[in-house]
């Protein structure tokens, strides 16, 4: 089991994250349970490229032929941060904009109205 | 669709999602036993063929160089995203005489604060550029170091107002700075194609010691543009939501 434990972790926060979005009842908190479902594949890259008693693969202070975990899953992860970032903003923008043109930030209630 | 409804079709997907997700784990090889050799042969050749030894910059900026052109394309895009959808709408107006005014009605910034934004604007300025050029030492790079950069406008602006963050941060300046940014690192990787190389090859020279900051060619270059095109995303970005703050107040809606 222990082997598999991060993985259950990923599975967990992507399904927190999903049934905030799906419940949710206000657009920063849709937003916000979007980032978590989006963490859950920071979780996911680093437990696949993880090896037993390897070292970050930075060599200044030990020699270069370390073993080192996996560094294009953790290249990868620091690419979705930055989509993450950049799409939350766009997103907060939208809701600013829906906000100010329908007068609420409920999901279900900007579901009803026909824009 | 009522919220129970909308309960019950998310059980049903989250099952059949735990049901997949099961089967997909029972192939995997377990936590802690990486099996691809793509990352071990980069491991095994970084050091030597870039001098970095920050591998993840060098799998960032050199390796899978044309991705973080297009990762970086996005953070641009995104940006002017925000500025679109957050543009100047009817009967809303940005600057009013109200707010220019020298003697306007501000809520007073607590001294504690103050203080404190402005203790840090200088030192956290430091720690932007530093991890922005040493991309091929440590865990550091442009994308982090940009962050940080922008960081210490907001800080400019908790210390101060919105109007103080405009001025230390223009709106023409940073887009500028942006441009240089993202426009650079495109233009390292087209000069390698002028070169009769392939784009974004690493064709300067790569220096004697292994993580000096003068070593590794082109990545330590395009780590400083990616640090200058996300610092100014991201002040541009937090400039426009601060923005509304104003048209809000005065668009009545």
């Amino acid at each position: 089991m222990m082997a598999y434990f991060p993985f259950v972790v990923v599975a967990w926060i992507l399904g927190i994250g999903l049934y905030g979005i799906v419940t949710s009842r206000h657009l920063v908190h849709l937003i916000m349970c979007l980032i978590v479902v989006q963490s859950s594949t920071y979780v996911l890259l680093l437990g696949v490229g993880y090896v037993t008693g390897a070292v970050a693969p930075y060599f200044y202070d030990v020699p270069a032929h370390t073993p080192a975990v996996d560094p294009v899953v953790q290249a990868l992860a620091l690419t979705d941060v930055v989509v993450e970032a950049a799409v939350t903003a766009l997103l907060l923008s939208f809701a600013i904009q829906a906000h100010k043109r329908f007068g609420t930030l409920d999901p279900q209630e900007l579901a009803s109205l026909k824009g | 669709m009522t919220p129970g409804q909308r309960r019950w079709m998310f059980g049903l997907g989250a099952a059949g999602l735990v049901a997949f997700y099961l089967w997909g784990l029972s192939g995997l090889p377990g936590f802690g036993n990486y099996p691809g050799p793509y990352g071990f042969v980069i491991l095994h050749f970084a050091v030597r063929q870039t001098n970095a030894t920050g591998i993840v910059s060098a799998v960032n900026f050199d390796y899978r160089g044309f991705d973080t052109v297009g990762e970086e394309f996005i953070l641009f895009a995104a940006a002017a995203g925000t500025a679109v959808v957050l543009r100047r709408l009817r009967g809303e107006c940005e600057r009013s005489a109200v707010d220019e005014a020298a003697d306007r009605d501000v809520p007073p910034t607590s001294g504690a604060v103050r203080m404190v934004a402005l203790l840090f604007t200088g030192p956290v300025m430091v720690v932007g550029w530093w991890l922005a050029s040493h991309a091929q030492t440590n865990p550091s790079g442009g994308f982090q170091g940009g962050v940080i950069l922008a960081t210490a406008f907001v800080l400019v602006y908790l210390a101060g107002e919105f109007l103080v963050f405009r001025r230390f941060s223009p709106i023409a300046l940073t887009d500028a700075v942006e441009a240089v940014g993202a426009g650079g690192f495109a233009a390292i990787g087209l000069a390698a194609v002028a070169m009769g190389l392939a784009f974004l090859t690493n064709y300067l020279p790569l220096g004697q010691t292994p993580g000096a900051v003068s070593s590794s060619g082109t990545i330590a270059l395009i780590s400083f543009f990616v640090g200058l095109e996300v610092g100014a995303a991201f002040v541009l970005i937090v400039g426009e939501l601060l923005d509304q703050t104003l048209s809000i107040r005065h668009g009545g809606g």
